[in-house]
């Protein structure tokens, strides 16, 4: 669908140049907002993938000693349900939201480097879809998302389980580093005149610390990985205890990744919250500096507090002592990130829209997650907790009461911008209330069960232990999750058709990207903007704005949306609407099918490895690793020295 | 929309039409990717150090007694520290690369760049004839934790070493063909900067792997 088909403006007529569609057009594109939609769409998919992964676990624990799925077929999904769910649903939608929002509030026709943009997606897609294919034969990874080596090497983890692991994430971790590198370049050199840092919106801001943990912290866990596939594909010796090896060599990567993984899954999430409750409280975000300064004090401590996952292993009093201090330390900026969004719904004029009620049941829902966090910071009270079901309602407090809410508030809050039609909020109330209704419901009981001594990534429990009440509880309510995720995904496919037509601000929202038509034009802006102050939508004068159309944002916005057409035409006139980027004069950079070659022959390279270790005649299959190799080193000087790509 | 008055605004920020911080992205990218590359490494130094001496049986990197026995050390100091001359040396050259690429001088911007990459490829070729030699001496990936964090770790950046040699010489056939001139030597600077990293690089890991006992 072309960016322009869904705006319904009554006097439309047919462009000279229309953008192209069709299949080939999205495989080859190049367009931030395509790119962001193909990554939302398959993200979303693999969230749905992760949650059924979910239920069938709870349909195992919801009675006890239940046989519903075996021992080891347990192993794989909860692993899987967490691998699915970071890599392959979490972090890809954050990542839709960089793509398809960073260059809209930052004015910008598109990212820095849009094809290297399109790469990262399709070396996802194929990483994705490799990783998740191994579930399917019932060879999904066993081994808990952490992967502990010893425990995942050859020896002790023979089948191919664990090569998944290792080759699949390989690819995704590729494709992230490459994608965050794209967006800090994007952030930091495609700024509209006038948008100094201190301007920039706050949620661009936080992808930019998100993407900085990306590089740094990717970069760790591809070692961690290398290592571990060296001494599984190719019989190195890192992670053998029999030769030497520290046991704790492993732990140390992995953390030193993991916990910094924690806050890429949730500052840009909190850079979303932070957009939508100003929004809706019709005032400027509270304490604009400090936010961006807790944020990157939080990207900066979160660097230093890995080995509070490791204190059951016995590191002696000194190194628990220093990662539970700052461990604790983190709960100050995060602490006054919260008490922030509090103060800038303090006497505001706050609407209740599904957007706002996401993030504010964010703010509740993270923070019972924030403080059990801060409870198993002391090392003490953590050898109580560690590997019970504690743990497991304090991650999902987290990630689901915070990354997940906060992402359901972001899509409810941009959605209209990407479609160019508004989600039922009838439809996202019912979602709201089943959501968090069926969250509490799931996961509050495991704070009590953790602390009955329920132990995690065991299949099943005897029956006189008084955990089966509560746990039939929690299955209730993940079903209850699943019919809300069920409404959600109905609202979002019917209201792409059929939803009302937004118009450009429908929220009277005050950064860049309201500035421009729902769904924007392929060129994004038609002049770049200059930007004067941190909410440009909201403050100055319309007539000397720089170029920005809607200067002032209405008083009253439900009267914007009712009048969209009308507002639409005034400011953009529908044969001026409908122009193309070639009537307009607008470089773009063409359309490219080097990206996807390249993700191909980058995909193969390590998809052939998991041959190795299999015997009989697909042995040799390991061969499609040299035929990677070859696709890759070809495709590089292809996309290198493309014609319009290059500067 | 006023459109005399955008191009009044883009005539008073004559910046933008470049980038926001005045440096080329493309330069911008490579030094997040030096970044992301320092850790890479870090990583694998990190490993190699913490399993420095904890190898239960031999080959061992240097000298030293083992079970009551003298045991001979694998390392070549001579032919390492040559190689890892002319690896240094490479890089002065690649500064004089980049001089007479900006300079508009072509022939010498491709000499130089050739010399570059010859310095790079007798780098790498002394790396073969070492791992040749240590694996005749016993040393394989899977002998010991020496081995697999030795391998992994000067294999790794030899990997770069190798990548930079096939860069540096797609660069000297693109000025050798009068495709990049002096209005591109970014494409040469950022060649050089790649180049500079694995030289670096390696003066760490030389004197960690090789010289610290």
């Amino acid at each position: 669908m072309a960016s322009s088909a869904t705006l319904a403006a009554p006097h439309a007529h047919a462009a000279a140049h229309a953008e192209p569609t069709g299949l080939w057009s999205w495989i080859t594109t190049v367009d931030h907002k395509r790119i962001g939609i193909m990554y939302g769409v398959t993200a979303f998919f693999f969230f749905l993938v992760g949650g059924i992964e979910a239920l069938l676990i709870r349909v195992q624990l919801a009675v006890p000693n239940n046989d519903f799925v075996s021992a080891e077929l347990y192993n794989q999904l909860f692993t899987m349900h967490a691998l699915t769910m970071i890599f392959a649903a979490l972090m890809p939608l954050t990542a839709a939201f960089f793509n398809y929002i960073i260059p809209l509030q930052i004015g910008a026709r598109d990212v820095a480097f849009p094809r290297l943009n399109a790469l990262s997606y399709w070396v996802y897609f194929f990483g994705v879809i490799f990783f998740n294919a191994s579930i399917l034969m019932k060879l999904g990874p066993n081994s808990g998302w952490f992967a502990y080596a010893p425990i995942t090497t050859k020896q002790f983890s023979p089948g191919i389980n664990m090569d998944f692991y290792v080759l699949g994430l390989q690819i995704l971790g590729l494709s992230s580093i490459i994608a965050s590198l794209n967006f800090i370049v994007t952030i930091i050199n495609m700024r509209a005149p006038g948008m100094r840092l201190m301007r920039m919106p706050i949620f661009t801001w936080l992808t930019l610390i998100t993407s900085i943990l990306i590089v740094t912290a990717m970069a760790v866990f591809t070692i961690a990985i290398t290592e571990l596939m060296f001494d599984r594909v190719f019989g190195t010796q890192f992670y053998s205890v029999a030769a030497g090896g520290d046991p704790l060599l492993w732990q140390h990567l992995f953390w030193m990744f993991g916990h910094p993984e924690v806050y890429i899954l949730i500052l840009p999430i909190m850079g979303m919250v932070s957009e939508v409750l100003p929004t809706f409280s019709r005032k400027p975000l509270f304490g604009y500096n400090v936010m961006v300064f807790s944020g990157v004090l939080i990207g900066w401590l979160g660097w230093g507090v890995w080995s509070h996952h490791m204190f059951a292993v016995g590191m002696g009093p000194i190194a628990d002592s220093f990662f539970a201090l700052s461990t604790m330390l983190i709960g100050i900026p995060t602490g006054i990130k919260v008490f922030n969004w509090l103060g800038t719904m303090w006497g505001g004029a706050i609407r209740y829209t599904t957007a706002m009620l996401f993030s504010i049941a964010f703010i509740a829902m993270f923070t019972i997650g924030g403080i059990s966090g801060v409870m198993h910071a002391a090392a003490p009270s953590d050898l109580q907790q560690t590997d019970t079901y504690f743990i497991v309602a304090h991650l999902h407090y987290v990630f689901f009461g915070g990354t997940v809410l906060g992402l359901w508030s972001g899509i409810y809050y941009w959605y209209p911008k990407i479609t160019g039609r508004m989600l039922s909020e009838r439809a996202g109330k019912a979602h709201f209330w089943l959501t968090l209704i069926g969250m509490n419901l799931t996961f509050f009981p495991m704070h009590f069960l953790g602390m009955l001594g329920m132990p995690r990534r065991i299949f099943t429990y005897a029956d006189n232990m008084g955990f089966n009440e509560m746990n039939l509880v929690i299955s209730a309510g993940s079903f209850i999750i699943a019919l809300g995720t069920l409404v959600f995904a109905i609202n979002l496919v019917f209201s792409w058709k059929w939803g009302k037509v937004a118009g450009p601000n429908p929220w009277g929202a005050p950064t860049l990207e309201w500035s421009i038509p729902s769904p924007p034009p392929v060129y994004n802006f038609r002049t770049i903007p200059v930007v004067h102050s941190r909410m440009p939508l909201w403050e100055g004068d319309p007539t000397k704005d720089g170029g920005i159309p809607h200067g002032r944002a209405e008083e009253d916005t439900e009267q914007v949306r009712l009048m969209g057409a009308d507002m639409g035409e005034m400011t953009y006139p529908d044969d001026e609407n409908k122009m193309s980027a070639h009537d307009l004069g607008i470089h773009l950079p063409p359309p490219s099918y080097w990206p996807i070659v390249l993700a191909s022959g980058i995909s193969l390279t390590f998809m052939g490895l998991i041959f190795r270790s299999m015997d009989g005649p697909l042995h040799w299959l390991w061969l499609l690793t040299v035929v990677g190799v070859a696709v890759t080193t070809l495709s590089i000087f292809k996309f290198a020295f493309e014609p319009g790509h290059e500067h | 929309m006023d459109h005399s008055h955008a191009l009044e605004a883009h005539a008073a920020h004559p910046g933008h039409l470049d980038t926001s911080t005045g440096l080329d992205s493309r330069k911008l990218a490579f030094w997040g990717f030096i970044g992301s590359e320092c850790l890479l490494f870090g990583s694998l130094i990190a490993t190699y150090m913490a399993y420095k001496g904890r190898s239960l049986k031999p080959p061992f990197p240097h000298d030293r007694v083992w079970n009551g026995q003298h045991v001979e050390g694998v390392f070549n100091m001579p032919l390492i520290t040559f190689t890892t001359f002319i690896l240094l040396m490479s890089s002065v050259m690649m500064v004089l690369a980049l001089s007479a690429t900006q300079r508009g001088d072509r022939t010498w911007s491709r000499n130089w760049l050739i010399a570059t990459a010859i310095g790079g490829a007798i780098f790498a070729v002394g790396q073969v004839y070492e791992y040749s030699h240590f694996i005749h001496e016993g040393l394989t990936i899977s002998s010991n934790l020496f081995g697999s964090s030795f391998y992994l770790l000067t294999g790794f950046h030899g990997a770069h070493v190798t990548a930079g040699v096939i860069y540096l010489l797609t660069l000297a056939w693109r000025v050798h063909t009068g495709k990049l001139g002096p209005e591109k030597s970014l494409l040469v600077e950022i060649g050089g900067l790649y180049w500079h990293f694995v030289d670096v690089i390696w003066i760490v890991i030389f004197p960690l792997v090789y010289l610290i006992p």
